[in-house]
């Protein structure tokens, strides 16, 4: 059995940031254990620009922020990349199972794991949309695989449903390459993508975006022929006599991401309900003591930046832990989601950790406009922080600074949303 | 008085621009800000991500990007002088796969390294 001192798995920007934040901290045999033929993950089918602002300070595509972590990797570490290589269960003692052509069933042992694995888009069946089941239907990231990375059109008359930014950025690329985008659907009366996304991948090309709109049925034999889209009411009903009827030949779906802990929960890892993802410390550690996570198999992030420097977090933390660092015994402090506040990352902080303040990231369930983000205990403001604007599709972060931890009652601080 | 959603960055700052007072921007987060602003009422501008087909390579398009701003307008010509180039695996991220795009002071760049096969 080889070992190793940490095992990432995923060479996505997760997997990479992780891998050369261990190296930095002082692991030596490190491993990428990655399922595609090259590293740099989902970056490598998003072509446009908008990537690496906070991270490089300048404004680059998706392949050239992995292209950089890449050479990063190559130059300043001695990490492995294993390409082509599924993992197939992570055991106790920290054994990864994995399984490529090269070497077929390998058992690999590492003194400590980061799991970077990303997420997965929701498909038609997550969501249930009625109608025929033709061919012409496909999520967003698949059509953007098909057309940036193999070349293919997917479709001449588009349909988009789901508002989220890799349906906004579609939508344009679909006008770039010649099909005529009909419309993006949205469900909710706002837009989960970015702001800049509606303005430079919408409004740029008079795309119409459909708030309280859905897809209420689907027609087409061999191929999508036409769908109806109805509006909803606020229980996101469709009303009857609202319906539009577009003639179209494709679907593309953007309805939301998961992350993806097939494997996390085979090892038996804890998974936070509100996120689908892991229940992580404030150094990135799960349940499992020596196994970390980062990215979007924690939380879906909006941008890559930001999968960035918690990566990078969750690589140092793996290779203290390696290097067996003692471990010193804490008490454990629950983040909470109080009103208006859907989940916060890290769900946990072990005190003694904590070194001058944690960071806590979090989204809200609704639009929200000069309101305080409060940090409470037992009833007690411990924390308010104003915020101009809020939309659940903009990840929020606040510092929670560690001299306010002696006024935590019962283990336990809430983050809420608290309009003035 | 004319209100717009910035695209400089995902911050996403909403602008108010005087057109009668000299495009003046208020609302912005940055000095990047009043620039795009002005930029965008009187000549908007974007950079063009597209991809071109790649021979000799393990994946059939590399992905390219304009290496500045070029007017909105231009856009859709732009993809199809594009469109017509192919390129032959090695290509190193930052290689001009087209020069002066159309015929401005622009090249158009490779995004991505690709090993030939």
């Amino acid at each position: 059995m080889k070992n190793y001192d940490v095992i990432v798995i995923g060479g996505g920007p997760a997997g990479l940031a992780a891998a050369i934040a261990a190296y930095e901290n002082g692991a030596k045999d490190i491993l990428i254990i990655e399922r595609n033929h090259e590293a740099g993950g989902i970056l490598n089918q998003c072509i446009h620009n908008g990537f690496g602002l906070h991270y490089f300070k300048e404004e680059l595509t998706g392949p050239e922020y992995a292209g950089r972590f890449i050479d990063m990797l190559r130059e300043n570490t001695k990490a492995e990349v294993m390409t082509n290589t599924m993992v197939l269960e992570i055991g106790p003692d920290k054994t990864v199972y994995a399984v490529n052509s090269e070497n077929g069933y390998m058992q690999l042992r590492a003194k400590a794991i980061v799991l970077a694995m990303g997420c997965r888009e929701r498909t038609r069946g997550a969501i249930a949309i009625p109608g025929d089941r033709p061919a012409g239907i496909f999520t967003a990231g698949t059509a953007q695989l098909y057309v940036n990375i193999h070349g293919y059109m997917v479709g001449r008359r588009v349909l988009i449903l789901g508002s989220g930014d890799i349906g906004l950025i579609m939508a344009r690329r679909m006008t770039l390459e010649g099909a005529k985008v009909l419309g993006c659907v949205e469900l909710m009366p706002y837009s989960n993508g970015l702001n800049r996304n509606i303005v430079q991948c919408l409004n740029d090309y008079d795309i119409p975006l459909y708030l309280s709109h859905t897809i209420t049925d689907i027609q087409g034999d061999k191929r999508v022929e036409k769908v109806t889209v109805s509006k909803v009411d606020e229980n996101r009903k469709p009303i009857k006599g609202t319906e539009i009827v577009f003639d179209c030949d494709t679907i593309l779906l953007s309805v939301g991401l998961i992350p993806e802990n097939e494997l996390s929960r085979s090892a038996g890892l804890t998974i936070d309900k509100r996120t689908n993802g892991l229940v992580v410390f404030e150094n990135m550690e799960t349940s499992a003591p020596g196994i970390f996570a980062c990215g979007n198999v924690v939380h879906v992030h909006d941008l890559v930046d930001f999968v960035t420097a918690e990566s990078l977090k969750a690589g140092k933390s793996a290779a203290l832990y390696a290097k067996q660092e003692k471990e010193v015994p804490s008490d454990i402090i629950e983040v909470a989601n109080g009103p208006g506040v859907t989940y916060t990352v890290p769900q946990r902080l072990r005190t003694e950790r904590v070194e001058k303040f944690a960071e806590l990231f979090f989204r809200v369930n609704n639009v929200y406009k000069g309101v305080n983000i409060v940090i409470s205990s037992g009833g007690e403001t411990l924390a308010a922080f104003k915020r101009e604007h809020l939309a659940p599709g903009e990840m929020e972060k606040i510092v929670f600074p560690k001299q306010l931890f002696d006024k935590v009652k019962d283990k336990t601080v809430t983050v809420s949303v608290v309009k003035e | 008085m004319k209100e717009l959603i910035c695209i400089v960055c995902p911050k996403g700052c909403h602008l108010k621009i005087d057109e009668e007072n000299d495009y003046k921007v208020t609302g912005n987060g940055c000095e990047r800000g009043a620039v795009y602003g002005c930029k965008e009422l009187t000549n908007p501008t974007r950079v063009l991500t597209t991809t071109v087909k790649v021979e000799g390579a393990a994946i059939a398009r590399l992905p390219v990007k304009t290496d500045g701003d070029i007017p909105k307008q231009v856009l859709f010509r732009a993809m199809d002088e594009i469109n017509r180039v192919t390129v032959k695996a090695p290509v190193k991220r930052g290689n001009i796969v087209l020069k002066n795009l159309l015929g401005l002071p622009i090249n158009v760049i490779a995004t991505k390294t690709i090993e030939s096969v």
